[in-house]
């Protein structure tokens, strides 16, 4: 594929991989923030190329991992009811909320649809006028402009059948609570493209100097992930600490300044629970009061369910690069994508999810060494 | 008792019964009248044979005159359901001939005769069944398979998906072939008979659901011929296996389970058309886990190998076969994967309902 293929070019990340092996003199450990470039890594078997000193943890960026136990105990709530035809992105059925998943709601009758678009909904909700559609709107600054999107055009049809239960989260508060954790091991961060295409990365600098780490804006094929890391590298050995941008072709430092204006109209900052990690003060948007009609939370009064998180799953740990799939006890025991216990190992993002399709098993150790560059 | 002598008269003594030649109501299912009415009118004029035509409960058929009743017969069957009934490159009714077809075939065996059993949900058009037996036809006529026995059912509206087609097909097994998914050796060369993923993404496309249009063509086809001409070529052929539901890794992980190898692909050998790669990575998908209905897998000693690829591509529906992995000893039951920078994975099976994914 034409600008697609160009950023899988094998000689070029190789050469890019070369020249990582190079420079590196001492360990780093850097995070990737984004679930999709997790999988990139695992899925083009990245990690393995990269030198030892060089390790990778993976971040609390996957939307539907970070998503909380409540609400998506909220969702099957909804989802349940006689009169309502819930709809999601795809992967956001198979997450287990504390009982069941939206699969169980759909195979018990209830109406749980998938949709591609938040806009997919709105047509559902203009074509079914006797049934509630609400939209679970979850994910971080990538989603938003098309969910309050789909709010907008709800509210200029006049809809009065349309809801969205919200679970957007932003990317720098989360960025804050890793790095001032006393925990933290995070000396690097590959910041997630998408996040920038629409956020820009005006926000970074503060979070780079108050830290002192670098943080590379990142894309999400080989080639942008080799160049993220060669530069983050580059950058630490230097003792360097700024915010760069590898992933030009997409991201500018404003960023999309129209999809900003949209989201600053219907959402307005509030806390938000995420899960495995616990509540991030300021971490997220909610419907701002004037778009109250569209809270599914309000319309269908389900804020008072309240769930706690399995004790067993690491999965917090994990979103926070504390520790890695692999250290969990039940990892591809007691917890599979068929039958997961946490977030992660359902969402396509989801690093257990990563680690368990590409080979990263400890029940069956691989030797991958035919791979390596160096 | 029935009156054959009388004129054909239905007089205004009784309110005149709708005659419900449009559409399939219960009664097309009652095994009276209107049954046979729709065999007659529907499923005879393209799915006749002599079998079907004695009008028993069973087709009794013969061997090919070329076994000398030598061999054994292969027996294989298929539920078929697909929505929407019709997409580019195909509908349900090709799709029941030509899945039935390559399940006999991927054993080496040659498909003789197909049963076809219908289960028809109330309301559905009957121009819509005749169509659909219509695309039958003409695939059995590819594949030169006869259809020699068949049923039909008729479900409440609500409770079936338009239509359901179920069939059976019966194959000669010529002595001496041993083709299944346990034969694969250390050393093997595998090979795919063309691009992944087309029908997959032809069917969703074909729902309306991506909001975008593509021009991809389902690619279901009876592959026998194309097997046979295989066989001709590669005698020792170890394994056939048609990558359908789950795609190529799923079918693979199978195979390597059953072998108790290891297979190993090159990420840059397997054949992708440009346009399901775009779609599946907007939407998410994996192409090596998307389904196929006219691709084949083959396994063979290396020895044959070379003319097994070319005998693939001598026929039209093997245009873009190629050599994409090899059989190892190590590390059994797994198949991995040389990635396109030089890195390797784990294929696995795909874990359930394949989801498209946030963003």
């Amino acid at each position: 594929m034409k600008f697609v293929d160009e950023f899988r070019d094998s000689d070029l990340v190789k050469a890019g991989l070369s020249e990582i092996h190079r420079l590196v003199t001492r360990k780093w450990t850097i995070m990737e923030i984004c679930g999709g470039q997790t999988h990139a890594i695992l899925q083009y078997g990245l990690d393995e190329l990269l030198p030892p000193e060089v390790e990778l943890v993976h971040g609390p960026g996957c939307p539907v991992c970070v998503t909380s136990l409540e609400l998506i105990d909220k969702a099957l709530a909804i989802a349940a009811l006689p009169n309502v035809i819930f709809t999601s992105y795809g992967d956001m059925l198979r997450v287990p909320g504390s009982q069941q998943d939206l699969f169980a709601i759909r195979a018990a009758g209830g109406q749980v649809r998938v949709v591609y678009s938040p806009l997919d909904a709105v047509r559902i909700a203009q074509q079914n006028p006797d049934k509630e559609v609400v939209f679970f709107a979850i994910g971080f600054e990538t989603t938003a402009p098309a969910n309050v999107v789909s709010v907008l055009q709800a509210k200029a049809l006049g809809l009065k059948n349309f809801s969205v239960l919200v679970s957007q989260v932003c990317v720098p508060p989360a960025m804050h609570a890793i790095l001032g954790s006393p925990n933290n091991r995070v000396q690097g961060f590959l910041a997630a493209g998408h996040v920038c295409t629409v956020m820009g990365y005006w926000e970074y600098p503060p979070i780079a100097q108050k830290y002192g780490v670098p943080i590379i804006v990142t894309g999400f094929e080989p080639l942008d992930l080799v160049q993220g890391l060669l530069m983050t590298v580059c950058q630490l050995e230097k003792g360097q600490v700024e915010v760069q941008n590898a992933y030009p072709r997409a991201v500018s430092f404003e960023g999309n300044q129209a999809a900003q204006a949209m989201i600053q109209r219907v959402y307005e900052p509030c806390d938000r629970n995420w899960r495995g990690i616990g509540p991030i003060p300021m971490s997220g948007w909610g419907l701002r009061e004037e778009f109250a009609d569209f809270n599914a939370e309000r319309r269908f009064q389900v804020g008072h369910i309240q769930t706690q998180e399995s004790t067993i799953c690491i999965a917090g740990q994990i979103l926070q690069g504390l520790k890695k799939p692999l250290q969990c006890p039940v990892f591809g025991a007691l917890c599979t994508p068929e039958k997961p216990l946490g977030a992660t190992m359902v969402s396509s993002e989801g690093a257990c999810a990563a680690y368990y399709r590409y080979a990263r098993n400890p029940l069956f150790p691989l030797s991958l060494s035919e791979g390596r560059v160096a | 008792m029935t009156f054959t002598n009388l004129p054909k008269f239905e007089g205004p003594v009784c309110p005149i019964p709708l005659r419900h030649e449009e559409q399939i109501v219960m009664g097309h299912g009652s095994g009276g009248r209107m049954t046979a009415e729709l065999i007659r009118r529907v499923f005879l004029p393209y799915l006749a044979s002599q079998p079907l035509l004695a009008g028993n409960d069973f087709g009794s058929v013969n061997l090919p005159a070329g076994s000398n009743l030598n061999g054994t017969l292969a027996v294989s069957t298929d539920s078929h359901i697909v929505k929407p009934l019709f997409f580019p490159g195909g509908d349900i009714g090709r799709l029941a001939v030509c899945g039935t077809v390559n399940d006999i075939s991927m054993s080496g065996a040659v498909p003789l005769y197909l049963t076809a059993s219908f289960i028809l949900e109330e309301g559905l058009p009957v121009e819509t069944l005749e169509r659909i037996a219509q695309s039958m036809q003409a695939a059995a006529a590819e594949a030169g398979v006869q259809i020699i026995a068949g049923d039909t059912k008729v479900v409440e509206k609500g409770k079936g998906d338009g239509l359901f087609i179920n069939t059976t097909g019966i194959g000669w097994m010529p002595p001496g072939r041993q083709i299944a998914g346990d034969q694969a050796q250390p050393g093997d060369v595998v090979l795919l008979s063309g691009t992944l993923g087309d029908h997959g993404i032809a069917v969703l496309a074909a729902r309306g659901e991506l909001g975008f249009e593509t021009d991809v063509q389902s690619d279901v086809a009876p592959l026998n011929h194309m097997i046979q001409a295989l066989l001709e070529a590669a005698p020792h052929t170890h394994v056939l296996r048609d990558p359908t539901r789950g795609g190529l890794a799923t079918t693979l992980n199978e195979i390597a389970g059953q072998s108790r190898v290891s297979i190993w692909l090159d990420e840059k050998g397997i054949p992708v058309l440009p346009a399901v790669q775009a779609v599946s990575e907007l939407l998410g998908f994996d192409p090596l886990y998307i389904a196929n209905e006219g691709k084949v897998i083959v396994i063979v000693p290396p020895e044959e190998a070379a003319a097994a690829l070319e005998a693939l591509r001598g026929h039209p529906l093997g245009k873009a076969a190629a050599v994409i992995g090899e059989v190892k000893q190590d590390s059994p039951g797994r198949v991995l994967l040389r990635t396109s920078i030089g890195g390797t994975r784990l294929l696995d099976m795909m874990a359930g309902e394949m989801l498209p994914r946030i963003c």
